[in-house]
Formats: structure tokens, sequence, C-alpha cells
């Protein structure tokens, strides 16, 4: 591996100073003249049919400047796009008609400030007419209660693919077990709520928003519900977003905000409350029950794996049923397995909408992959590290072709696993987990060996949907190089704390041979944007990385053509070092970095023929190994570049109370290069910490009757520096073949194997008990239940 | 999540208060430290017409040292008693629910009484003050008048404060006894959250190592935190073995009626209840053989 | 009723501010919206998350659980004021940027708060004093381990 003179080093990240400092500028810190405020009037209940809405009080009160209805806004405005086939589950901002979750939202207030419109959505009167509800997905799935009418079922998607020699596998292999595991809804709820201003200027006729936003074709589809041609909206891109991992959508709110915008001629500022985004914020994440079969043989070689992963999307869905087909590209995890059934369903409820949770899918299913790993290892009798080294895939046996479609193009799955292993100090790790349950403790170890799809090429979007032929997943990068000799990369999307700012500068220094400390990042709007998926999918190191590495290396394009125009000579005879370009074994002869800009930018006399004035560039590209469609069966490539991690987990059980702890956590972690450390491991850490919530803590817990029982951070319980351990990341290097510095994706790392550790490690300390836990979250009630049931049989 | 909107005084004296309450009646709150209130108010759970706010008054804001009792002003902050070292010497207990009560920010701003005041079921420092036996000084326009601890709590969320009463102070009793300790311990699903199950104990040894006294109790298996003196009492006189604690642990948890909610069932508070309150117990012991 | 406003006198990062406010105005919505200083951050208004902490006479407080009538006569510093005069990094603010101690920010100015309070009562914290004193602040970005070690480098650094 080449070293680098900026990439891989740790640097301090360019966005630091205005965030500690008090001087980021986040979507509530922007103000407009004038600007009103909206405050929502949602729905009690789970299902009823609305049959009347009275405003009038409301309206009279001063400073309350609108009060819009679903009547109006669904009949202005185009219902919000779906990722399925499934044009009568049409969804707007507020509810038409009828509503379909508690929480829902029904009416939209518009005062001079937060606190009046809340006073004001208090003296809306809504009359309900209850209509049944179905909450358990089961019941969904039998269809007597439908949540859409119209469409005719509960079922928004499903498929049994079949990939390989399953019935084969199963009928041949010496042994087959089955189980159930369920993955709670939970999500990544930023502490910063969604937000969105929208301010309409009539004179020029553009819609300008501001947002906390993370989604792709945002601006598109804000545009097409409004009914506004594309380029009468304009998204600001450089608004400080306070996290986001995958849930940001937000283009109900967008929408709403717009059509008050445009409506009252005013600046309107929406920024959700606590409680409006937990209930009605349609951020929730993957809820998803999985019926498990494997086949196997006596010597631990897995032959073949059945999946059904039936899904509760909630009342309406956008991008969410696609999180059951992003797992498609590593259905089989890390190993190798031959044959994979696959039966996604994704079927609605009357709960909030879910939408994309960091992983889009994948983290549900590794630790579904992984508890079926655990399990075959228990069934054996062998050792549960073992049983993964034999059917991990071999770092000899890349690039790797799965059954479903995709390619893993590189990976050393054994060496990082051995290198968390030791790190974790392995053996005296058992013997600290044996003396723990000698003195009385429930102690285990999970072991997770796990996937981190990245590089977002989002072909589930065609395979799960054929009639959006969408194969584009696109990034870029615009360069400028001032007249002053300084530079500007200009990227194209809104970030959430990844980094990208530091990503870009270091990226672009580095192929300039230029101090990234002196290179600015900023952003265009959408108006002025190159095309741009935004920062899904892990994708930005791959693609925004690639994009602003093949914009600079054609400025230093146009820097060489510069030098060999003016030193006639070819292009092989320069040298390029720091800027400046040199005849080679002629060091006399040399143009500054200074004078190459001068005369790119003032002396069209010296400057090539064909040459553009100036020193820019840009470069747009297409995700590696993208632009694809599915076959006939559903074969795909996925996303391009393959990510690994390798979780050594040591949890602690209070015997008497069922606390779990954890008391050790080490993470090997293998992205490729890594650009810049310090914002890899931030994530991976950060990704523990979310699957550590998904593990032990966090649920949107809903009742019977359908209501949000965990609807504010008293009941949905986030996990503090108190519950996250101390964590070590063994980092290894497997690059990639596919990208330009060999990096890989990693904004996802962490999140998508920890849950899968910790399950692991719980049952495992409960495993002397022989009772096991196939539910997260893990609460310490169900602990308890686990501990309580298998004393009782005794 | 804005409060719905109240008038609002700021009172300069517990005399002034009261007139308040008393002026105000049923529409009125007192807004001590704000850390239970506020929340409520943001949510518009609670919404009263009136807020009196008693944070700037002096007076209120004591840790006065007698001789069988500390005398604490209701409105002095959770954290100053938390890092008073002669209290903490002489009421242990205080600073060792006080350890599980919410963070740093919480309690540098709650205070003693409104905690009391607010009598959660789950509540730390309404299990100390019931374990304790603390006594109540509750002042109105026309008076004061004092309450001990079980008079004091009547219900989850509901105390015997009249309409028109502030709580002025509350007097913690010390045990003069040399071989004292005192625990406290709690299951919460993330430090700093509400309990679960909480469990306060406290005994005195004699030199022989017997019981001397001994008081015990639990927080959130009841309407109200629960002291079980009846157990404790049965405790004195004896040597406190394993068995002999796990038992008086155990019949406290049957004693108890704990309710189901979204992070336990009652049958789970019940085991805790066992659980803890034996560890509490073991643990007083152990300090007070220690001292 | 909603109309009475109240004088009050606070010193915000050692400049004397007055105002006029209604009484159900909290005090991190006072701060950024009437000074706007926005570097304080709403999170949940419930007192959970501790976005909104910063120092009332040196002790961190949620300001969410605050009105800012309350804060008449009383000492406020938020994150902007944790700067130097002269526009310079304090300690901690320049350790958390040293061990990147964020990522999106948003956590970040009630984080310094409550790192900065517990250096100014313990300039030696252990780690579990560290986590201890940032546990009522939630962050889903770092999983603190960089905030750790940005304290303990902020710590390390003034002796």
């Amino acid at each position: 591996m080449s070293s680098y003179r900026y990439i891989g080093k740790r640097r301090r990240a360019k966005e630091h100073p205005r965030f500690v400092t008090g001087r980021g500028r986040y979507v509530a810190d922007i103000s407009l003249p004038g600007m009103r405020h909206i405050a929502l009037v949602a729905s009690p209940h789970a299902a009823a049919r609305i049959a009347s809405i009275r405003a009038d009080a409301a309206r009279a009160k001063p400073g309350v400047h609108y009060v819009l209805t679903g009547e109006e806004f669904c009949a202005q405005t185009d219902s919000l796009p779906i990722g399925v086939d499934a044009p009568k589950v049409t969804r707007w901002a507020l509810a038409r008609g009828v509503v379909r979750y508690a929480g829902e939202w029904v009416a939209a207030v518009v005062a001079d400030s937060r606190a009046l419109a809340e006073d004001a959505a208090e003296l809306v009167e809504v009359d309900y007419e209850p209509l049944p509800q179905v909450v358990d997905p089961w019941e969904a799935l039998e269809g007597r209660i439908l949540v859409h009418p119209e469409h005719g079922s509960n079922v928004l998607y499903r498929r049994k693919f079949v990939w390989g020699p399953v019935e084969e596998a199963f009928a041949g292999a010496d042994h087959r077990l089955s189980f159930r595991a369920s993955w709670g809804r939970s999500a990544t709820v930023p502490i910063e709520t969604f937000g969105v201003v929208a301010s309409w200027d009539a004179g020029t006729q553009i819609l300008d928003i501001w947002a906390s936003i993370q989604m792709p074709k945002y601006p598109d589809q804000t545009a097409r519900a409004l009914r506004l041609p594309g380029n009468a909206v304009r998204v600001h891109y450089d608004v400080d977003v306070g996290g986001s991992y995958g849930v940001k959508r937000g283009i109900k709110h967008t929408a709403l905000a717009g059509y008050l915008a445009r409506k009252l001629g005013a600046p309107v500022r929406l920024i959700e409350d606590r409680l409006e985004n937990m209930r009605g914020g349609d951020m929730q994440g993957p809820d998803r029950v999985f019926d498990l079969q494997a086949a196997f043989d006596r010597d631990g070689t897995i032959r073949g794996l059945r999946i059904r992963a039936v899904d509760d999307v909630g009342a309406y869905a956008g991008r969410s049923p696609l999180q059951l087909g992003k797992p498609v590209g590593a259905i089989c995890g890390p190993y190798r397995i031959p044959a994979i059934e696959y039966e996604p369903v994704s079927v609605m409820t009357n709960k909030t909408p879910q939408e994309a949770v960091r992983g889009f899918g994948q983290a549900p299913t590794n630790f579904a992959i992984e508890r079926t790993v655990d399990r075959v290892a228990q069934y054996l009798g062998m050792d549960r590290i073992e049983l993964r080294k034999k059917n991990l895939i071999r770092k000899d046996e890349f690039p790797y072709l799965i059954p479903s479609g995709s390619t893993y193009d590189s990976g050393d799955f054994h060496t990082v696993l051995d290198k968390a292993l030791a790190v974790a100090t392995y053996p005296q790790l058992k013997v600290l987990r044996d003396q723990m349950r000698k003195v009385g403790k429930l102690a285990g170890i999970g072991i997770a060996t796990c996937l981190e799809p990245s590089g977002g090429n989002s072909a589930f979007e065609v395979l799960m949907n054929p009639k959006n032929e969408t194969t584009t997943w696109m990034d870029s990068c615009l360069v400028r190089v001032d007249l002053s000799g300084s530079i500007t990369g200009v990227i194209n999307n809104s970030s959430s704390g990844q980094g990208h700012e530091s990503l870009v500068s270091t990226v672009l220094g580095e192929v300039l041979e230029r101090d990234p400390a002196a290179i600015r990042v900023v952003r265009a709007d959408s108006l002025t944007a190159l095309p741009s998926n935004s920062p899904v999918g892990s994708r930005m190191a791959i693609m925004l990385g690639g994009a602003a590495a093949g914009a600079a290396k054609r400025i230093k394009q146009a820097l060489l053509a510069i030098a060999a125009h003016n030193f006639e000579c070819s292009l092989d005879d320069l040298e390029y070092r720091g800027g400046d370009v040199s005849l080679k074994g002629v060091p006399s002869k040399k143009l500054s970095w200074q004078e190459l800009v001068e005369i790119a930018h003032r002396k069209f006399h010296k400057l090539p023929g064909g040459l553009e004035p100036g020193l820019q560039a840009k470069f747009v590209w297409e995700v590696p190994t993208g632009g694809g469609l599915p076959t006939a069966d559903g074969r795909i490539q996925m996303y391009p570049c393959y990510a690994f991690e390798a979780h050594v987990v040591l949890v602690e059980i209070d015997p008497g109370t069922a606390k779990p702890s954890i008391r050790s956590y080490v993470c090997g972690h293998d992205c490729g290069v890594m650009i810049n450390p310090d914002i890899v491991h931030g994530m991976t850490y950060g990704g523990i910490a979310h699957g550590i919530g998904a593990a032990l803590y966090e649920k949107f817990a809903y009742t019977a009757e359908g209501q949000l029982a965990s609807g504010t951070f008293m009941d949905y319980l986030i996990p503090s520096a108190m519950e996250v351990p101390g964590m070590t990341i063994v980092d290894h290097c497997t690059p990639s073949p596919l990208t330009e510095f060999g990096q890989k994706g990693s904004g996802e790392a962490g999140y998508l194997g920890a849950p899968a550790a910790i399950a692991n490690a719980v049952n495992d300390a409960l495993s002397p008990l022989r009772v096991s836990i196939e539910a997260l979250p893990m609460s310490h009630h169900a602990i308890w239940s686990a501990m309580k049931e298998a004393k009782s049989r005794i | 999540m804005k409060s719905a909107a109240f008038e609002y005084t700021r009172a300069a004296s517990i005399g002034e208060a009261c007139e308040l309450l008393a002026r105000h009646g049923d529409g009125a709150k007192l807004l001590a430290g704000g850390q239970s209130l506020v929340p409520m108010m943001a949510m518009r759970l609670v919404r009263p017409a009136s807020l009196i706010d008693i944070n700037e008054i002096a007076a209120l804001k004591f840790v006065a040292a007698e001789k069988d009792m500390v005398r604490i002003g209701a409105c002095t902050r959770q954290a100053a008693v938390e890092r008073d070292g002669a209290l903490a010497a002489r009421v242990p207990l205080l600073r060792q629910a006080l350890a599980w009560v919410g963070h740093a920010q919480t309690r540098n701003r709650g205070t003693i009484g409104g905690s009391l005041a607010h009598a959660d079921p789950c509540a730390e420092l309404p299990l100390a003050a019931q374990v304790l036996d603390a006594r109540m000084v509750l002042r109105a326009s026309k008076g004061k008048r004092t309450l001990d601890a079980a008079s004091f709590f009547t219900g989850a969320m509901s105390t015997a404060i009249r309409a028109d009463e502030c709580l002025e102070e509350i007097e913690w009793p010390v045990w003069r006894e040399p071989r004292t300790g005192s625990a406290f311990t709690e299951l919460c699903i993330r430090h700093g959250d509400f309990a679960v199950v909480a469990a306060a104990a406290q005994v005195a040894l004699d030199e022989a190592g017997r019981c001397v006294r001994a008081a015990f109790g639990l927080a959130a298996v009841g309407q109200t935190p629960l002291a079980f003196p009846k157990l404790a009492a049965g405790l004195v006189g004896n040597s406190l073995t394993e068995d002999l604690l796990r038992a008086a642990a155990n019949d406290a948890a049957d004693a108890c009626e704990p309710g189901s909610d979204l992070h336990a069932s009652a049958e789970y508070r019940r085991h805790l209840a066992a659980v803890l309150a034996a560890r509490a117990l073991h643990a007083a012991h152990e300090k007070a053989q220690a001292a | 009723m909603s109309g009475t406003l109240h004088l009050i006198e606070v010193d915000v990062n050692g400049k004397r501010r007055v105002a006029q406010v209604p009484a159900r105005l909290s005090l991190v919505d006072w701060l950024r919206d009437e000074l706007r200083l926005t570097g304080t951050h709403v999170g949940c208004e419930h007192g959970v998350c501790g976005a909104c902490s910063v120092m009332l006479d040196g002790e961190a407080v949620r300001a969410c659980l605050m009105y800012a009538v309350q804060a008449h006569g009383h000492r406020v510093t938020t994150v902007e004021g944790l700067t130097n005069p002269d526009g310079t990094m304090s300690p901690l603010q320049d350790a958390f940027c040293e061990a990147h101690g964020l990522q999106c920010g948003y956590c970040t100015p009630g984080m310094l708060i409550a790192a900065q309070a517990l250096l100014d009562a313990n300039p030696q914290p252990s780690e579990e004093q560290i986590r201890e004193a940032i546990g009522g602040n939630l962050c889903r970005c770092t999983g603190y381990q960089q905030i750790v070690e940005a304290v303990r480098l902020a710590a390390s650094r003034v002796e």
C-alpha cells in the first residue's frame, strides 16, 4: 500500500471550530424577517374518519395567520412517492379524510410564534369517528381490517427469492434448525429533530428551502409534491444537520412548509418538537420478525439458509419497504453459503410510518444471520469462532459472487477476526467470564462477524419495483482554483456529522499536493449543484471522495498541460511536486503553482489551445459496478464495496436484578483505506452506541390500541455515557480495487454488527440456564422473564 | 412544547409565598427547582394559572445541624446537600440516595423540598424521608404545622400539603447510635432514570454486633414510598444473619402491591423488591459493622 | 394574562442584558431567539437530552427547564462564553477539536458546558467521573468515546 501525505493521517476536522464555539448553523438558527411558525394538530386515534374540523376559535386567536387542513392541502399538492408499486397507498403531510395512526397530522396552524401556534392548535376541534384498527402485523397479514382499503390488502410487498439449490441443500444436509428472531422497532433518533424553513419569493418565483435533511432527490420530490418545476425550488445545502443516520427525509414536512410559504407569502418554519417527532415525524425504524432455517453438515458447513422477514412498516410508506431489499446485497453475510431463499414481506398497520434507518435494513438482517450462526454452533456443540472461520469467505476467494448476484470486492475476514480476538485477549476473556460465573454472576461473550455494504448503489429500488428503472447512483464534486491560487471544493449535499468538508479537503490536498488546511469546502444549492444522491448507504468516502479525486486530477492535468505547452515538451517530461511543475532533470525549469494559476486565469497567450480559461474542473460519476438491472430471479449487483467488522463483547448480567452491563467491547474493523481515521473511528463508536441502544434499551412500544407508549425521552431510552462502555477499535485495511485510494464506506459501521454481538453475548450468558432471548431489545424485563422461565423449569 | 401561559410572581419571602397561595387557591403552583414541574408544563399536562417562584427565598436554603436532627430548608439544592460532608456524616442516607437522583444538571437545580412535594412514588428522596421518618414543616399564612413522613405522603404524586401551604423545611433524624450504617440501592434502566424499584436501609448495632435499631423501605412498589417499621422492629435484638435479612426483605416484598408499566411488570417489581431490600439491608449492616 | 412582560437583568457571558420577557418564555428560547445566542440547542424540551445545558452561576443546568424570568439577577454562561475574549478557544474546546470529540456538533455545546463545569470543580477527574458528569447529555454520533478522551486531554493540559 502506498503511503499518503494526508490520507490516513490524523487531522483535525474542518467542521470542528464552528461547532465548539457555538457557531454552527442549524435550521432552527435560521430566522428570516416576517417568519411564521407552524404547530401541528395530531390525531389521538390510531384509525378514524375525520367527520369535521372546526378552526374558528383557533383562527380568532391573536397572532394566528392560518389553519390548514387536509381538505385543502391534499387537493393542492401531490401525494408523496412510495418506493414500491402501490399507487393506491397515497400519503400527504396532513390526513385526507381518514387518520391511520395515532400522531398523524390533521391540521397545521401558522402563527407569529411557536407558542402561539401551539395555543391555537389546542383550540382546533376535530370530530373523529373511530374505525377498527389493526396493530398486530400478523393480524394485518390476514387482511380483515385494511389500513388502505383501496390497496386491497395490507401487504405492500411480498416476494420469494430462491438463489441457488435451496431444496437440495436442505434435503441433503446432515442437520436443519429453525427459529424466530425479532428486531424491535427502534430508530436512530437524532438529538436535533427535523426542521424546515421555506420562503417563497414572488419576485423571482423561487421557493427557498433550508432543512435538516439527508435525502436523495429531495429538491425534486419537493417540487413534484408542490406541482412546481424543479428549477423553482432552491434547497440550501449549507445547513448544518444535527445528526440524521438515515431518518431525516422530511418530505412531508417540507411539502407542508413549502405550500404554506407560497400560500401566505411569508417565510414559515416548522421545527418538530420532540412529541411531534416521536409520534408524527415518521422516522421510526425496521420492525421485523425473521423466521429462519439453516441447513448444515455435522462438520459445520452451512449449506443453505431460508429467511422470511415480515416487516411492519406502519400506516404509510416512502422508502421504508425498500429496507427489505437492500440486505439482498449481503444476504449470506460474510459466509460461503451457496443456497439462499429470502422472502421479504412488507405489511402495513395503524402505526407511525417507518423511515430509512442507518444500514437500511442490514443491521436487523445481520442480527438474524449471526443468531443463526450461533445457534448452529450450539446445536453441533461446536466453538462459535471455529464455526465462523469454517464458513467465512477466505481472503483468496475474492472477488466473491454471492447467490443473490452481488460480488464482494475484497476482504480478509479471518485476519480481522483474529486481530479483534487478540486485542480482546479472548482466552483471558473466557477465563474472566468463567470466573464471573463461578461467583454466581451471569456472564457471556458475544461474537459477531458482519458486513457493511457500502457505496450506495441502491439497486433495491428497481429490484423491488420494476416500474422504477432507476440505475443511476451518482455523485460529484467541483473544484476551483482562484486567481490567488487558493483552492475551493464545492459539494452538492448537506452533511450531518460525517465530516465531508474534511474528506474533500483531504482528498483534494492529496491529489494536488497542497495543504488541506488551506482548502475551503463550500456547498452549492440545488439550482447550482452538480448531481448528488446525498450521503446515504455509506457512500460518500467512495463517491464524494472519488469525485473530489477525479476533479482534482483534472486540475492537475490542466496544470501539466500548461507547463508542457510553455516548456514545449511532452507530458512525460514533466514532474509535478507540491503544485509546482518542472522539467524532469532540470529543476530550474519550473513553473510554480502561482505562475501556473496566473497563466490559467490571466495569460491566455500562454494557454494551450483547447484548454478553458480559469482553473476549475468538475467530476460526475456513477457508482462503481452500478447501472445494471436485476435478472428475472432477482439477482443484482447491489453496493460495490464491502467493509467488514468483527465484534467481541463481554456482557455481565446481575443474577438478582437481571441488569445487563457491557464489560468489554472490541470491534475489529476493515473499511479499506481510511481517509481520516478519527472520523471513521468516531462513526464506528457512534454506530456501536446506536447498536447498544437497539439491543438493550430502545423501543417504540405500541399498546394494543395503537398508542405509542414510549413517545418521550423518559420512556424511549437512549443510552448515555454511563451505559455505553469504553470501546476499542482494531483497524485492518483490505483496500477496495474499485476506488481511488482503496477506501470503502463506513458510515454505518458498528451499528451493523453491535446488536448481533450483544444478542450473542446475552444469550451466551443465559446459556447455562438453557434459555435464550431472540427478540430485541433485550430489556431488563425480558432478561428477567427468561431467567424466571428457566428457573421454573427446574 | 411551549408552556401554556401563566402569571408569574417571584416570592421574596415564605410569608409572601403563602399569601399568594392563599389568594390564588387551586390555580397556583409553587415553582422550586422545576425539574419535575416544568417538563409537565412543557407537555401541557399541567397548566397552572399562576406560578409562584420560591427559588430566591434565601430563608428556605439552609442546612442546620441540631442535636438529634438536621434541618434542611425546602429550597436547598440537591447538589448542595450532596456536597455537604458534615451532613453526610450525620445523615448518610441522603447522600447515598442523591447519587441515584438524575444527573448533575438535575441536582444543581432540583431542591430537597421540591422532590418531596412532588411525591413521585419512584423517586429517591421520598423513600429516604419515609425510611428515616423525616418530618415536614408546612407553613401557611395562619401558622405552621409538622407532619411525619407517613402522614405526609398520601398517594402517587400527592401529599397532605394544603392548597395554601408551602413546605418550609424538613427535619431529618440523626441516629445517635455509634455503629450506624445505611445504604441505598436501586434498579433503574439507565443511570439517573427513575427507579424501577429502590430500596433504602439503615441499621445500628451494639458492641456485640446485635441490631439495636433498624429501618428500611422500598420505592416504586406502591402508591407512596413504603417503610416497614414492623419488619424492622423484628430485626432488633438479633444478629443480622443473611437468612434474617433475606426473610425480612421477602416479607416486605410480599407486602407490596407494585404496578406494571412499560418497563417492568408487577411480578418483576416484586422480585426486585425482595432482592434490593436484602441488598440494602446487607450493605447497611456491613457499614454498621465497619463503623 | 399572556401579555404581561417581566423586566429581567441577566449577566450573559459577562455582558449585562436587559429584556422584557413573557413568563412562559424558556431560558433556552430567550437565549436563542431573543439574544441570538444560537449555540445552545434544543433537543427534547423535557429535561432529558442535555443539549440545552448552560451554566447558571457557574453550575450546569438545563435551560429548557428554566424560564427566562427566573434568570433575573443571575449569571448565565453559554457555549459562546466558553471561548476566550480574544476569540481563541478554551483548552476544553481545543481538546474537543484535537480528540475528534464531536461529529454533527448538536450535543456539543451542552457537552462542553457539562464538561467545563466538571473541570472547574474537579480539575483531574477520573474516567468514571467524566462519564457521570456528562451522563445527562445524550449524544447519538460519537458513542461518547472521543468525548471522554477530549475531556481527559483538556484535564491533562491544564495542570
